[in-house]
């Protein structure tokens, strides 16, 4: 799924890495344990859905290979999150939608479960 | 090659700069990028470790062409049972290093599950030394 669809589905708002390489998205995680996306073995156009928003989520998602992030519940990401997630290339977007409500859209608009 | 980090504990604004710098180098280095996948997401489960258990460690970094070999030894409480440490879902994590993503007793399991070799010895009131290894090409071919 391409980046414009899905921020159109969830109504994300691109807040780092507007101008980072297109990526589509092909499957999707929805966690707020960083250990269990620490877990995954292959992050290659995945998109993560989560509710911790913090700077040990771009950490993880940096060492996990996770390239797409969304946060959710109208959490704010931060100045020094943005310049992590930068530095790696990450697209971050938040969104008002909840967890729950993003996973069932995107299930729904045909992008797969990682697991 | 050797590198050395310190490690301060409970400092979590800085946590996996180590991994983020020993990742840097592996990548440089033109490493099989499955490899350096492994081997940072093992070292930085151990770095959150270090931040979320210990009072302060230092992370060693010995790297050739044919492995890396990773020591991490901290000043901390230790653990008293490495055993339960080693089992999925065993955690003693303060809810601090919950409300971090972490702390859910997957860290060594995730550790051993991403290197080729893992020890982990520990001394209850002195602090804990985890020796992990990767190795480039497999061992027996």
């Amino acid at each position: 799924m391409k980046r414009e669809e899905f921020l159109r589905l969830i109504k994300g708002k691109v807040v780092s890495g507007a101008d980072c390489e297109e990526q589509d998205v092909e499957h999707v995680f929805a966690s707020d344990l960083m250990s269990d996306v620490l877990t995954i073995k292959n992050a290659d156009n995945l998109l993560l859905i989560t509710g911790l928003c913090n700077m040990q989520t771009i950490r993880t998602c940096e060492m996990a290979e996770v390239k797409v992030v969304l946060f959710v519940r109208g959490k704010k990401v931060t100045e020094e999150m943005k310049e992590l997630a930068e530095e790696n290339e990450m697209l971050l977007i938040e969104t008002d939608y909840s967890m729950y409500r993003c996973s069932g859209i995107l299930y729904q608009a045909g992008l797969p479960p990682l697991y | 090659m050797n590198f050395e980090y310190q490690v301060e504990g409970g400092d979590f604004s800085h946590a996996g700069s180590t991994s983020s710098a020993v990742k840097r180098i592996m990548k440089q280095l033109g490493v099989d990028p499955a490899i350096v996948k492994r081997t940072v997401v093992a070292l930085y489960e151990a770095e959150v470790n270090i931040v979320a258990h210990a009072y302060r460690g230092v992370i060693s970094v010995d790297l050739d062409e044919e492995r890396i070999r990773i020591v991490l030894d901290d000043e901390g409480p230790g653990i008293p049972d490495i055993g339960k440490a080693m089992q999925k879902g065993y955690s003693t994590a303060s809810p601090a290093v919950r409300e971090m993503g972490f702390g859910a007793g997957m860290g060594l399991p995730n550790m051993q599950s991403n290197m080729d070799e893992l020890k982990v010895d520990s001394v209850v009131g002195k602090g804990t030394r985890v020796e992990m290894t990767n190795y480039f090409v497999p061992k027996n071919g």
